[in-house]
């Protein structure tokens, strides 16, 4: 019984003891997960008075713990997203403010790219340590067999596509089981037909999906439904089932972002595979590209907010955040950090570094209610294009109901 | 005497029952009602005191809008619906497929034991493994499906990716492990079956269907009862199967209850429509229930 009553005292006392921080993370793939350790590993040589405790969660479950942390038992430090998935926290108080920690460790000026993603009102109220480019992964042997050269404009694809459809190679692969990447096509398209700000005041709920605005959109992606450039069948398929047609050499291009780099490694077809910017479709609309950010935020009821402080501040030192990036395969948002060696890593910097603006993605920008109303209307729409109407008349109705009427 | 010496008896098995009781207090009873309290009212899962970005207050009371929005604003909730009483009516085929393969099994044969636990074991496995192993096998591109129709000339049929066979792909998968369970409540309700009778039966003349149909079933009722309870409560929750094959899809087209309650609450921060979702679920259940006990009473007094 004594010995009982030690152990929970122990245990009770290192939970509650000063100098502990508790820090709540998603990184649950091998590769992040080690690019994480590393980072927590240089935090505990250059702070050895702190003790970190990391609670790992995988990735996808984390999305709905995290709202129950948050409230019940908040960590010091949580790994989350930028953009809308961040103000929805920021909006229920459960993130603090931590423009200070911006200041005092010169994030302002390392970290000024992606500052606007994390800022609500002037404050900041997270520290970005990540993120990644999006673009066309294409299969260069099967663009060189046929003499195709890269599409830099939208009649250029359209024509690449025909080519790859005539020699019996699926233009493009896509898997949208679970949603998101079809998400990935509105985005482009819709960012590249109507330019930023009319995405993102879509993304807010400030205009309607009857808009004639975005007849174009759609029209432009009819333009590679109907001739049947996608990979068939794609709604049986996850973003990773995907993945095969284009390994196996059948399938040529796939919209998708960075993290698809290790799989083309360890399949070995990383050699065949180049990248391209998502072609120019109308003339003159700025070029904006998606660039999910992954961050750090401090619960509004996280208990040792001094050192919490310290571990975002860390972000600031060049060769921490080095390695966090780049061993995740993503580019870190500290301008003074290592430049990546990856080639798939320097030509997303290079693009993003020469974008007009910066989106999150579908997902992120989007209220997660209506982001996901909204990215089963496009999966409707990629399989039966005939019943645009009636789909943007129902994503309009969800859109008035969570935004109000315009 | 002291009064617990006096009562022991009478007072031990409350005390036994006790903790089974406020076990079941706290998990099952009071969840129930909080979730019907959380029905009639808007609430995105936060703090209750909070107010959300737009300055609405996280917590409402909505009386019954929730479910005036379900009925009248919502034609997922139909396709649920609809996809729910397809899964209760499809799902019972386990049944006397399950019967089938008991009476096949059930004969004195050279390793028929093995044969017994191999049609068992797909009840074993979890059933998102079940769920992946069909997704592959349903796979249009490389699955086992695609190959054997091709062998025969045929093109694939893409069931996971098609708005009416999604469902029914789905459910085919639950038969899996549905006909192994039924299968095992024949087999013990076959041990129970009198031997006198089905020779009198003989005598009298019976064979095959004929003693089958008036001579066999009629003594496996009550395995057959619980074979239809368990299989339209499984029915009704099915949730895993399709979270892991279709997540619903293609555009929401093999949701049922229990999902969209899931994706409601937990994705869409709509904890008071899921709420009212699970509430009419409840209802359903609760009607069925009541229903299959009534008759399970009525028949016990009957024999009696």
């Amino acid at each position: 019984m004594k010995k009982l009553i030690t152990l929970i005292v122990l245990f009770t006392s290192t939970v509650v003891s000063a100098g502990t921080l508790v820090v709540n993370s998603n990184q649950s793939g091998e590769s992040s997960k080690a690019a994480f350790d590393a980072y927590v590993d240089a935090f505990r040589a250059a702070h050895p008075e702190v003790t970190v405790v990391v609670n790992e969660f995988e990735h996808e479950a984390y999305k709905t713990a995290i709202r129950n942390f948050l409230t019940a038992e908040a960590p010091d430090v949580a790994i989350w997203f930028a953009g809308n998935r961040m103000k929805f926290f920021v909006d229920q108080n459960l993130f603090q403010d931590v423009s200070d920690v911006w200041a005092d460790a010169d994030l302002n000026d390392s970290m000024a790219s992606t500052k606007g993603s994390l800022t609500v009102d002037g404050k900041q109220y997270g520290v970005p340590w990540g993120y990644y480019q999006w673009g066309v992964y294409y299969r260069k042997d099967l663009f060189d067999n046929l003499g195709l050269n890269v599409p830099r404009n939208w009649e250029e694809f359209k024509w690449v596509c025909a080519m790859l459809k005539k020699n019996g190679i699926t233009p493009i692969t896509i898997g949208t089981k679970y949603l998101w990447t079809a998400g990935g096509w509105f985005d482009y398209l819709n960012l590249r037909i109507n330019g930023y700000q009319f995405h993102m005041d879509l993304t807010a709920g400030k205009v309607s999906y009857e808009d004639p605005r975005l007849d174009a959109t759609f029209a432009a992606w009819r333009e590679l439904i109907d001739p049947g450039y996608f990979l068939e069948d794609h709604a049986s398929f996850s973003w990773q089932d995907a993945q095969a047609p284009q390994i196996n050499g059948e399938a040529a291009m796939y919209l998708i972002g960075n993290f698809y780099v290790p799989t083309l490694e360890s399949a070995g077809i990383v050699d065949k595979m180049d990248f391209f910017q998502f072609p120019t479709i109308v003339e003159g609309v700025g070029v904006a590209e998606d660039a999910p950010t992954d961050t750090m935020h401090i619960p509004s009821g996280a208990k040792n907010v001094e050192d919490a402080k310290k571990f975002l501040a860390f972000m600031s030192n060049k060769e921490a955040a080095t390695n966090w990036a780049t061993m995740g395969g993503m580019l870190s948002p500290n301008k003074y950090a290592d430049k990546p060696t990856n080639r798939f890593s320097v030509m997303g910097a290079e693009m993003l570094a020469a974008a007009d603006d910066i989106a999150q993605f579908w997902d992120r920008d989007a209220n997660p209610d209506m982001a996901g109303a909204a990215m089963e209307g496009f999966q409707e729409f990629m399989v039966k294009p005939d019943r645009e109407a009636k789909i943007r008349a129902r994503l309009e109705k969800e859109r008035a109901r969570i935004h109000g009427p315009l | 005497m002291t009064f617990w010496e006096r009562n022991q008896l009478r007072l031990a098995p409350f005390l036994f029952l006790a903790p089974a009781i406020l076990i079941f207090f706290i998990y099952v009873i009071y969840p129930i009602f909080d979730s019907i309290w959380v029905s009639f009212h808007e609430w995105n899962g936060m703090d209750k005191e909070g107010t959300r970005g737009n300055g609405n207050p996280n917590w409402r009371w909505v009386g019954l809008n929730n479910y005036i929005t379900l009925f009248t604003d919502d034609e997922e909730f139909y396709v649920s619906l609809f996809n729910n009483i397809r899964w209760l009516i499809f799902s019972l085929l386990a049944i006397p497929i399950g019967l089938m393969l008991a009476l096949f099994v059930n004969q004195k044969i050279l390793g028929m034991r093995y044969i017994k636990s191999l049609f068992y074991f797909p009840f074993v496995i979890n059933a998102v493994v079940i769920g992946v192993i069909f997704t592959w096998f349903y796979n249009p591109k490389y699955g086992a499906l695609a190959y054997v129709l091709g062998f025969f000339g045929l093109d694939p049929v893409p069931f996971l990716a098609d708005e009416n066979l999604a469902t029914y792909g789905i459910i085919i998968a639950s038969f899996f492990p549905g006909i192994a369970y039924t299968m095992i409540l024949y087999i013990t309700g076959l041990t129970g079956v009198s031997r006198e009778m089905i020779e009198a039966g003989r005598i009298d003349g019976a064979s095959g269907f004929t003693m089958l149909w008036n001579v066999v079933l009629p003594q496996l009722k009550p395995a057959t009862l619980i074979a239809i309870v368990v299989t339209i409560v499984g029915a009704l929750r099915s949730f895993d199967l399709i979270a892991v094959m279709t997540a619903g899809g293609p555009w929401g087209s093999s949701e049922v209850l229990a999902y969209k309650m899931y994706q409601e609450s937990l994705f869409n921060y709509r904890m008071g429509y899921g709420a009212a979702i699970a509430t009419i679920l409840f209802l359903i259940m609760d009607i069925y229930i009541a229903w299959f006990l009534y008759r399970l009473f009525k028949n016990e007094r009957s024999e009696k």
